[in-house]
């Protein structure tokens, strides 16, 4: 059993002492109870140093007790679920949570790199500018990865993360941040009304400042009050309340981002759940009631460990019964500070003094201090004596010159509040100052948005309750609802009174940016060496830019660089608040796409027939395509892609063809359609004929190519590449629908309504016959080249037959609806079997693709004209198309294009590479005289060596010459011989017979 | 974002392919280069409203004319395309 909690009042609170848990950290075993977080288990027992800073290694405290705080930052969980910068007041406390201190060694009380302090003055804003400039080389192998090691946060884990994270939607009329008194004034007005309302808090406990503030709303205690609300809002069906989730996004149109913790708050998620949750919550108001921050004042020390914000030391004694300290003193500037003195003597601490910056104080505190026997010091904190123990002393600067000393180890610091402004400003909203509480408020909200209560500068409680239910109200009326509301909660206002107190003058570091070291004299340093505009200083400083985005600096920071510029605050201004309010692990965003979720996988109709082959697939877009078919006892996959290409020349293979892109185009005027999308002529196509097709962009460059046969007099099947399958789908319509309308036409994607398989080789009619019914007249006559038709298949299935050929041999395309395909795929295994058929993958099709002199993907490149590609004689003269007239710009018709050729190694042993660049013979390689580049390649079986494809520069009038290759990337230099891009059949008899 | 489909009602963002400026029309048969070259390549970079094609691939595939506000990009009207880009030919 670990220790007693020795800092823990003895009841109290909101911590459930039925429930220990054990917890270590750095090692040492401690224990909390069910209802703390990792902050307030360590304070209740005693643990006061948590950190090293980010520059100087300073030793840090926890200031806050939300998530805007800057120091109390742990390495949460070990080995892969390790993770880093988690803030020890959000993270909640479970059986058996270990956490370890970041940026120290060797020990958090021992660390090497405190050091630092005493080179001060070289880590001044601007420091990495100024200090590493020289020599350049120095930059990477030492400076950076120095100061990398040296100025740090945690380590990541360092493995793939373990958990899932999940992403979802949500919709709802009133969306609500926040379940203080604003919110859930809001969320009971909204509820009331009838309106679906959705309601983020982040932390686990619902209630806001309730829960450590307290007060008396409609005459009975809060949290009374808070029961009975949160019973009310639990019976409303359609009021959904989300703890643990922070909503950190504002987008357009509505839609907010929230970040759920699902599972944070176990060791790891139980089985089968996911560790967090990413909304996105489309909402049609939103009211935003996320609160205000309390704002440090800024002297020297005031990073001690034991100088905490007054609001969290309220919290850690009321809420979590944790006493951060036993002797007390507060530094304020304003009324609501002496609520912690209520707080502490409640709780039975004692108080050494309170520090109050203004001139007056009201005579109820004055006698508050006579009962409690503490002296009240009109001054400032000007130094705090401590250090890694805690505070010792705190020396006061007294109104008028005097100096007096307290004796404490605590000291609560409050200098105001700060609306969160965050939500509001992330439309580039620049909110607006407001001199009456020395804060900046909202000045206007992204459509549909309205803050209320504090988050709006209105801090009382009775303010917020009757803000908040008057902002739910109204964002249900304005989606429809009508309900019947009640009266608002009621509640009385304490008293505000505030003198603005930014920055003490004294000796020593006064942090304004506690989680980037960033100082008062590097503000004022920025603004002498003129990074005065807000943006610049930010930047220069690093001031705001930590994890945490400057919650508790930034307006410190504008107020002190206001004061040395000699502006207004309000004339310094503020900078750009953009999303996320809150660190979101990027696994979130990701959700489940990741590994091989990352995308949708399509699975071509015989694909499991595929797999059962033993074959290789490879992924082209979003399918799986079989690759080759390997057999025991070969090699490589050169062996075995030789094979099924012999295989298919010597006899007959078949390949699954399926993922090309098909397209039915019906109608009266698909063939003028037609004729306006392609370069070439498809009216005149006629009924049972297929016919190679090119679609140029409207720029003349080429789009995709494919064979587009003619069924029936008004209805046409198109087919494109597999990589263009939507875009081309994209494309027509737009052609259809935006550029002819005129045109009677319908366009439906039928890509996956049809297995196609590729049939090749000089036995396909023979592998054929088994399959289609014996009436069926396959021969040259009754099918010729370019044929197609719809056959009965034995069995009686409809097939449809297109005697089109990639490979160059005898062959067919056959196509059967979908379901049918792993079927077709096996009976062409049995029918085959006496033919010794093969099946072949991608890249055997590739092989013969090129053998063929075919034009493909990397030919198809974006940058390439239909002469470019040895297609020119099929651009059309007698009609408009897409591209027409600007394919016929000069530098597209010039006669030094580079253009497809074939090549083919002199060294007929030597493999050829993709990639490589021509160069004239005799020539040193260079950019002047780079005459194109390698498109494709493959070791042809049939020639028994490496041949490729290459856009050269006037390559068809160079047949025949000795050219360089020269591939730099593999240090490779041989010489080829420009050739017929047609290596196999040129003629193409073996095609037609 | 959100988008109001006329034929589909309101869908998020991810449904839809955006293309660009709905203002070119695609000049007749007959055009010269440099009025095809206007229509490929000149845009105007409008900092308010602007028209502009947008495809609901995600859903119905009609080609949608909206009016987007690319400073706030709050959206003022959306219609079908159909005939948007058409050359305009004298009856």
């Amino acid at each position: 059993m670990a220790g007693a909690q020795t800092h823990r009042l003895g009841n109290g609170g909101l911590v459930d002492r039925s429930a220990p848990l054990n917890f270590r950290f750095d090692g040492k075993a401690f224990s909390g109870f069910q209802g703390d977080t990792l902050a307030s288990a360590l304070i209740a027992n005693g643990v006061k140093l948590v950190g090293r800073s980010f520059k100087y290694h300073r030793p840090r405290g926890i200031l806050t007790s939300g998530s805007e705080e800057p120091n109390a930052l742990v390495e949460l969980r070990t080995g892969a679920r390790r993770e880093p910068n988690t803030k020890a007041t959000t993270a909640e406390l479970y059986d058996g949570l270990e956490a370890a201190s970041q940026n120290r060694w060797p020990s958090l009380r021992h660390d090497v790199m405190s050091v630092n302090q005493l080179f001060a003055p070289i880590f001044v804003a601007g420091f990495y500018y100024k200090t590493f400039m020289w020599p350049a080389k120095f930059w990477e192998a030492i400076y950076e990865p120095a100061i990398r090691r040296a100025a740090g946060l945690g380590r990541a884990a360092g493995v793939a993360d373990p958990d899932h994270y999940d992403k979802a939607w949500a919709h709802c009329d009133v969306l609500i941040a926040g379940s203080g008194p604003t919110g859930l004034a809001a969320a009971l007005a909204a509820g009331r009304s009838g309106a679906r309302v959705i309601l983020c808090e982040e932390d686990f406990t619902l209630g806001g400042r309730l829960l450590s503030d307290g007060g008396t709303i409609d005459g009975v205690p809060a949290a009374e009050w808070l029961s009975r609300t949160l019973a009310e809002l639990a019976d409303m069906p359609d009021v959904r309340i989300m703890t643990r989730t922070t909503l950190f996004g504002v987008y357009d149109g509505g839609t907010y981002g929230a970040i759920e913790r699902v599972n944070d708050h176990l060791p790891s998620p139980p089985q089968h759940q996911v560790r967090q949750r990413l909304w996105r919550i489309v909402a049609k108001r939103c009211v935003v009631a996320a609160g205000a921050i309390e704002r440090p004042i800024v002297f020297a020390g005031n990073d001690t460990p034991g100088v905490m914000m007054a609001s969290a030391i309220r919290t850690y004694v009321a809420r979590y019964a944790a006493t951060p300290a036993k002797r007390l003193a507060l530094f304020t500037n304003n009324e609501d500070g002496w609520r912690t003195v209520e707080t502490a003597l409640g709780a039975g601490l004692q108080i050494a003094a309170v520090i109050d910056a203004r001139p007056e104080i009201s005579p109820a505190h004055r006698s508050l201090a006579s009962k409690g026997g503490f002296p009240v010091l009109h001054g400032s904190v000007s130094g705090v004596d401590g250090g890694k123990d805690g505070v010792r002393k705190i020396a006061v600067s007294l109104t008028g010159g005097a100096r007096a000393e307290v004796e404490a180890d605590g000291l609560a610091v409050s200098g105001g509040w700060n609306p969160a402004v965050g939500l509001t400003s992330f439309h580039r909203g620049r909110p607006a100052w407001r001199d009456d509480i020395s804060a900046f408020v909202p000045d206007g909200a992204p459509p549909g948005m309205v803050a209320a209560g504090a988050a709006n500068g209105d801090f009382g409680l009775g303010a917020c309750l009757s803000q908040g239910f008057a902002a739910g109200a109204a964002a249900a009326r304005d989606t429809g609802h009508s309900g019947i509301v009640g009266t608002a909660p009621a509640a009385d206002d304490e008293a505000f009174s505030l003198t603005p107190l930014w920055h003490v003058a004294g000796k020593g570091k006064a942090f304004v940016d506690y989680q980037h070291d960033v100082t008062a004299s590097d503000i004022e340093l920025a603004q002498r060496e003129g990074f005065e505009s807000v943006e610049h200083l930010k930047r220069y400083t690093t001031l705001g830019m930590a994890t945490d985005q400057g919650k508790t600096s930034n307006v410190a920071g504008l107020a002190i660089m206001a004061a040395v510029s000699g502006r207004s605050i309000p004339e310094t201004g503020t900078t750009i608040y953009r999303p996320p309010y809150v660190p979101v692990a990027i696994g979130a965003f990701a959700g489940h796409h990741r590994d091989e979720t990352f995308h949708a996988t399509r699975l071509t109709p015989s694909h499991h027939w595929a797999v059962e082959q033993g074959a290789v697939f490879v992924d082209t877009g979003l399918w799986k395509r079989a690759q080759w078919y390997p057999r025991a006892g070969e090699k490589d996959w050169l062996e075995s892609v030789t094979r099924e290409v012999k295989a298919v020349r010597s006899g007959v293979g078949f390949c699954d063809v399926s993922t090309l892109g098909k397209i039915d185009v019906h109608g009266p005027d698909a063939g003028a359609f037609l004729d306006r999308v392609y370069i070439n002529t498809f009216s005149s196509l006629a009924v049972g004929k297929a016919r190679y097709g090119l679609m140029l962009r409207e720029d003349g460059i080429v789009y995709d190519d494919g064979t587009t046969s003619r069924l029936a007099e008004d209805h046409y099947f198109l087919t494109t590449t597999t990589a263009k399958a939507g875009l081309v789908m994209q494309h027509l319509e737009f052609c259809r629908q935006v550029l002819f309308p005129e045109l009677d036409v319908q366009l439906t994607s039928v890509s996956d309504q049809w297995a196609q398989f590729s049939i090749a080789g000089p036995k396909t009619r023979d592998l054929l016959r088994e399959i289609v019914d014996p009436s069926e007249d396959l021969s040259n006559e009754g099918f010729p080249f370019m044929g197609v038709r719809e056959v009965a298949l034995r069995g009686g299935l409809r097939a449809r037959l297109f005697r089109i050929s990639f490979s160059g041999e005898m062959a067919f395309e056959i196509s059967v609806p979908a379901r049918f395909g792993d079927a077709m795929a096996r009976n062409l295994m049995l029918a085959g079997a006496p033919f010794g058929v093969t099946p072949y993958g991608t890249e055997a099709l590739g092989v013969m693709r090129v053998e063929k002199g075919h034009i493909a993907g990397p030919e198809l490149s974006g940058t390439t004209t239909a002469a470019d590609l040895g297609l020119g004689k099929m651009m059309s003269t007698k009609k408009d198309y897409i591209g027409r007239v600007m394919a016929g710009r000069e530098a597209l018709v010039a006669p030094d294009r580079q253009v497809v050729v074939g090549i083919r190694p002199t060294d007929r042993t030597r493999r050829l590479r993709s990639g490589a660049h021509i160069i004239p013979k005799g020539q040193t390689p260079g950019p002047g005289n780079d005459q194109g580049y390698v498109t494709s390649v493959c070791f042809s079986p049939t020639l028994d060596q490496w041949i490729g494809l290459a856009l050269v520069e006037r390559g068809r009038e160079r047949i025949g010459e000795i050219v360089h290759a020269h591939d730099p990337l593999r240090g490779e230099d041989y010489d080829v011989e420009l050739c017929n891009p047609v290596f196999y059949d040129p003629d193409g008899g073996r095609q037609r017979g | 974002m959100r988008i109001v489909c006329p034929f589909c009602g309101e869908r998020e963002l991810g449904e839809f392919t955006y293309l660009g400026d709905t203002k070119p029309v695609r000049p007749e048969a007959g055009a010269s280069e440099d009025e095809v070259f206007d229509y490929v390549y000149l845009r105007d970079n409008v900092a308010g409203d602007t028209s502009e094609y947008w495809y609901h691939g995600g859903g119905c595939r009609a080609w949608l004319k909206v009016t987007r506000n690319t400073l706030t990009h709050e959206i003022s009207s959306i219609e079908p395309a159909a005939g948007a880009g058409a050359a305009k030919v004298d009856a």
